[in-house]
C-alpha cells in the first residue's frame, strides 16, 4: 500500500499506529462519524421513498382546502386548513432536520478525527470528549425526530417538550466536546515545544484516495456552478412566481372562480416541485463531494485489498453523481428518475458501508 | 504547515464559529418570528379572500412576500457560511495534494476564503437593501469561490496525473 513512505520517520508511524488503536479517540470519531453519515443517509432514503411525496401531497391538499374554503367564504375552515398545513410542515421539517444533522455531525466527527494528533490532551481525555461528541450527535437527531410524535406530553414547560429538551441537550454535548477539542488544538499551537508533528494519514497518495479527492472536489465545483446558474436564472423568477400564484389563487377565491383556483393550485405545486429538485440537487452534489474528499483522507485505514478499495471509491463517486442528476430529472421523467435517484443513494450507502467495515477491520496498523 | 494551508484551516474554523454564532442568534431571535410572519400573513390573505376583501388580501400577500424573501436569505446565509467553512477546512487539510507553486496556492486559498466570507455577506445584505450592490457583492463572492475551486481542482488533477 502507498502508505509507507520512506520520508516518514519511525515516530510518525508509531504515532499513526497508536492514534488508531482500538477505542482511541480517532478511531471512535472515524467509525462513529461514518456510522452517523450512514444512518443519516438511510433515514434520508426512507424519508424520500415513504414520506416526502406523501407529505408534499398533504401540504398541497391543505393549501387546496384553504383556497376552496376561501372560495366558499368559510373562514373557520381556512384557519383549520392552515393549522393542518403547519402540522404537515412540522412533520416534514423534523424529518429533514434529523437527516441533515446526523450527516453534518458525521462530517464534523471526521474532521475532528483528522485533528486528533494535534490536540494536546491525554488520550483518555480525548476519548471522553469523543464519546461525549458521539452521544450528543446521536441524541440531537433522535430528539428532533421525536418532536412531532411526543409534542408537549408530560413536559414541565409550556412551549418546549421532552424531545426538544433532549435534542438541545445533545446539541450542548456536541458543542462542549467540539470546543474542548478545539481548546486542545489551541494548546498544541501555543506550546510548540516539540518538533512539528507529521500525520502519515495526510501523506497518503493511494489510487482510491486520489480518485475520491479529485472526484470530490469536481463534484463540489459542479454543485457551485449549478448553484450560480440557479441563482442567476431561477431564484428571482421562482420568488416572483411564488407570490404571484398565491395572489392569483386568493383573488380567484374572492371572485368565486373555482377553475382559476384549481389552475393556481396546480401551478403552485409545479413551482414547489421545481424549486425542491433544484435545491436538493445543488445541496446533495456538494455534500457528496465533501464526503468523498473526507473519505479520501481515511483510505489508509480501510483494511481491504487495493482493487476493492478502488472499486468502492468508484461506486461512491458513481452514486454521488447519479443521485443529484436524477433528482434534477424527476420533474421531466417522474418516478423513473426518482427510482434511479434512490438507487444512486443506495450505491453511496453500500460503498460507505463497505469502507466502514474495512475501517472496523483495521486495528492500529495501517501499513 | 504552509501559509496557504494555515489560511484555509484557521479561516475555515473561524468562519464555522461565525456561522454557528449567526445560526444561534438567528434561531433564538429571528427564526420563529420570521416563520410566524410568513404563516400568519398567508393565513390572513386567505382569510381576507374568504371575507371578499381584496385590499386586505393584497396587503397580506405583500407582507408574505417580504417575510419569505428575508427568511429564505437568512437561512441561505447560515447554511452557506457553515458549508463553505467545512469546505475550507477539508480543502485545507488536503491542500498538500494540490500540485501548484506555493505562491499560486496562497492566491487560490485567499480567493476561496474571501469568496466564502463575501458571498453569504452579499446575500445577507439583500435583506436590508434590494438594490444591485448587495447582489453584486454576492456575485463577486461566488465568482471568487468558483474560480478558486476550479484552480484547486486543476492542481489536484495535475497531482493525480503525475502520480499515475
Amino acid at each position: 500500500m502507498a502508505f509507507s513512505h520512506s520520508s516518514i520517520g519511525a515516530k510518525t508511524n508509531d504515532m499513526h499506529q497508536s492514534s488508531f488503536a482500538p477505542l482511541s479517540a480517532r478511531r471512535l470519531l472515524v467509525l462513529g462519524g461514518i456510522g452517523l453519515i450512514l444512518v443519516g443517509m438511510l433515514v434520508g432514503d426512507i424519508f424520500a421513498v415513504f414520506i416526502l411525496h406523501q407529505n408534499a401531497a398533504r401540504v398541497g391538499g391543505g393549501l387546496a382546502s384553504a383556497a376552496h374554503a376561501a372560495l366558499a367564504g368559510d373562514r373557520p375552515l381556512v384557519r383549520a386548513s392552515f393549522q393542518d398545513v403547519g402540522s404537515f410542515l412540522e412533520n416534514r421539517g423534523t424529518k429533514v432536520d434529523t437527516h441533515v444533522h446526523m450527516i453534518d455531525f458525521g462530517y464534523l466527527a471526521l474532521m475532528l478525527a483528522i485533528l486528533q494528533p494535534w490536540i494536546d490532551f491525554r488520550e483518555s481525555t480525548k476519548r471522553r470528549l469523543a464519546w461525549l461528541f458521539l452521544v450528543g450527535a446521536a441524541l440531537l437527531p433522535v430528539g428532533v425526530f421525536l418532536i412531532h410524535y411526543i409534542g408537549l406530553a408530560y413536559s414541565p414547560l409550556q412551549a418546549i417538550g421532552w424531545a426538544s429538551i433532549f435534542a438541545d441537550l445533545g446539541g450542548l454535548f456536541v458543542l462542549i466536546a467540539t470546543l474542548g477539542l478545539l481548546f486542545g488544538l489551541g494548546k498544541h499551537y501555543r506550546s510548540q515545544v516539540s518538533a512539528p508533528l507529521q500525520d502519515a494519514l495526510l501523506l497518503n497518495r493511494s489510487a482510491p484516495g486520489r480518485v475520491l479527492l479529485v472526484g470530490g472536489i469536481a463534484m463540489v465545483l459542479a454543485g457551485f456552478l449549478h448553484g450560480a446558474y440557479y441563482a442567476g436564472v431561477d431564484l428571482y423568477r421562482h420568488e416572483a412566481l411564488d407570490a404571484s400564484i398565491l395572489t392569483d389563487m386568493a383573488k380567484a377565491a374572492g371572485a368565486n372562480d373555482a377553475g382559476m383556483v384549481d389552475r393556481s393550485l396546480e401551478a403552485y405545486g409545479q413551482l414547489q416541485g421545481d424549486k425542491a429538485v433544484k435545491i436538493a440537487a445543488h445541496a446533495h452534489i456538494i455534500e457528496f463531494g465533501l464526503l468523498a474528499m473526507l473519505l479520501a483522507l481515511f483510505q489508509p485505514y480501510v483494511s481491504l485489498r487495493e482493487t476493492w478499495k478502488s472499486r468502492w471509491a468508484y461506486v461512491l463517486i458513481l452514486g454521488s453523481v447519479i443521485l443529484p442528476v436524477c433528482v434534477l430529472l424527476e420533474l421531466r421523467f417522474g418516478l423513473v428518475a426518482g427510482g434511479l435517484a434512490d438507487a444512486g443513494g443506495l450505491l453511496v450507502i453500500v460503498a460507505l458501508l463497505a469502507m466502514w467495515i474495512g475501517i472496523l477491520r483495521q486495528v492500529g496498523d495501517a501499513r | 504547515m504552509t501559509g496557504a494551508r494555515q489560511l484555509l484551516i484557521l479561516g475555515g474554523i473561524a468562519l464555522a464559529l461565525w456561522g454557528m454564532g449567526y445560526g444561534l442568534w438567528y434561531a433564538v431571535f429571528a427564526e420563529h418570528q420570521a416563520l410566524n410572519g410568513i404563516g400568519s400573513s398567508l393565513a390572513a390573505a386567505f382569510d381576507a379572500s374568504a371575507t371578499r376583501n381584496p385590499g386586505a388580501a393584497e396587503a397580506a400577500f405583500n407582507n408574505y412576500k417580504q417575510a419569505k424573501y428575508v427568511y429564505d436569505r437568512q437561512v441561505d446565509v447560515h447554511g452557506h457560511w457553515i458549508g463553505l467553512a467545512m469546505l475550507l477546512i477539508v480543502v485545507g487539510i488536503a491542500f498538500d495534494h494540490v500540485r501548484l507553486a506555493e505562491g499560486s496556492k496562497l492566491i487560490l486559498a485567499s480567493a476561496l476564503l474571501a469568496g466564502a466570507v463575501i458571498f453569504p455577506l452579499g446575500v445577507l445584505l439583500q435583506t436590508f437593501d434590494h438594490g444591485s450592490i448587495p447582489r453584486g457583492i454576492a456575485i463577486v463572492g461566488s465568482a471568487l469561490v468558483i474560480t478558486a475551486l476550479a484552480g484547486i481542482t486543476l492542481g489536484l488533477v495535475a497531482s493525480q496525473t503525475s502520480a499515475d
